[in-house]
């Protein structure tokens, strides 16, 4: 088994999954019923790209864990999202900025995985960009909207700011995970991304009329699957029936 | 022996469980059919990545295949190349329109923030001057509009490329 590998799709899928299963809570609360739609249909996306990733990394694997059994039949640790992802829905400000900052990186990130030369990543790149691209769009507008809104919608989008910021450097964390399949080009770099992204957040932060926090203080941890307290509530909604019926079918 | 030519008319009668009107070969998901020794290999690749109908459309053509004893049917699906609305046949389009669907323009406008929507004609009345609600719809594939002529509310069927 190619250990690098599975180790980066898990990082990959697990990002996606659970930025879903984060997103699948607003259906039926959304604000009005178009973005009740919107948010419930991004999150169909980013489920369907982690059931594309951790299918292949169940391949990678080869010990008989299906994509389905590596979402819901891991534990806590073996979880490798990034902090910012299973950080709570808030209100519809934070949840669309935590959404901002993610598409942001993704983006590019998709941008560059196309160029793999592992064609399995590279045709998941290639299905998930399409998608991402709407997300960033429409996240992207929503930051402007809500920052250059009204008094109120302002000064809470910066709170949301604030808060989350310090989740965003460990998106661009790599360790010999990354610099191997870097090495063997199956992967690109980081860097890179980062630059993007800090261009799209700055072009989209002056517009929205929103600062950056003071302090540069940030978390990590996610990626060795050291959670926030979080964390364990989504997997308790999330594996509930396969944990309490396992193997049931629907 | 069976020809792919008989495989690809037996296709053309199953339907795209969201949109009943078009066939999942109007729809462009049935990219490959060939035959090796009596064994039916059918290639099919997702509209977007969570679209829930693609179990369905895998079951269906299991189905559709079986009652007319082709029981030996190998389906792989694929994610590149990446499924696009070109791939959506002339009749599909055609047959979005009639049942009320726009049929996708052939423009993408997503990189540039607030620009102006894509001018989509309403299916009801063809008039132009139309405004989108949404660019997210019913289902992963549509975004949703309101002719301001004749104040139908429709769906789009959403450019991809
Ligand atoms: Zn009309």
């Amino acid at each position: 088994m190619q250990e690098t590998l599975f180790q980066y799709l898990l990082r990959l899928g697990d990002d996606s999954l659970i930025l879903g299963q984060r997103l699948s809570e607003w259906c039926g609360h959304g604000p009005i019923l178009e973005e009740d739609i919107a948010l419930t249909n991004i999150s169909l996306d980013l489920i369907g790209q982690a059931t594309s990733i951790l299918k292949y990394a169940s391949e990678i694997e080869n010990k008989g864990r299906d994509e389905d059994k590596l979402a819901f039949m891991r534990f806590e640790n073996e979880y490798l999202n990034t902090l910012l992802v299973e950080q709570p829905n808030g209100h519809f400000g934070d949840t669309i900025l935590r959404q901002f900052f993610f598409d942001a990186f993704r983006k590019p990130l998709y941008e560059r995985l196309t160029q793999s030369k592992d064609k399995q990543l590279s045709a998941i790149a290639e299905k998930s960009l399409k998608e991402t691209r709407y997300h960033l769009k429409h996240s992207s507008e929503w930051v402007i909207r809500l920052g250059d809104g009204t008094e109120e919608s302002h000064d809470k989008i910066q709170k949301s700011v604030e808060n989350l910021m310090r989740y965003t450097s460990e998106l661009f964390y790599e360790d010999k995970v990354d610099l191997d399949l870097q090495q063997k080009g199956l992967v690109c770099s980081l860097k890179d991304v980062k630059q993007e992204w800090d261009k799209t957040v700055r072009a989209v932060f002056h517009e929205a009329t929103l600062k950056f926090p003071d302090n540069n203080w940030s978390f990590d941890g996610g990626r060795q699957g050291r959670h926030s307290e979080h964390m364990g509530y989504i997997l308790a909604d999330m594996q509930y029936m396969q944990r309490a019926y396992p193997n049931m079918k629907w | 022996m069976v020809e792919s030519t008989y495989i690809w008319d037996l296709l053309e009668e199953v339907s795209d469980p969201e949109v009943p009107v078009l066939s999942v070969v109007d729809l462009g998901v049935v990219r490959e059919v060939s035959i090796q020794d009596e064994q039916v290999y059918i290639t099919i690749t997702p509209t977007y990545s969570g679209c829930p109908a693609m179990k369905t459309m895998e079951d269906d053509i299991r189905k559709k295949l079986a009652e007319h004893q082709v029981k030996k049917v190998i389906i792989e699906t694929v994610l590149s190349p990446a499924w696009t609305t070109d791939w959506l046949s002339e009749n599909g389009r055609y047959k979005l329109k009639e049942y009320g669907i726009a049929p996708p323009e052939n423009e993408v406008d997503k990189s540039v923030l607030f620009s102006e929507p894509t001018r989509v004609p309403c299916p009801k009345c063809d008039s132009t001057n139309t405004r989108m609600i949404s660019q997210f719809g019913s289902t992963a594939c549509k975004a949703h509009y309101q002719c301001n002529s004749c104040k139908e509310p429709y769906d789009y069927f959403k450019c991809l490329k």
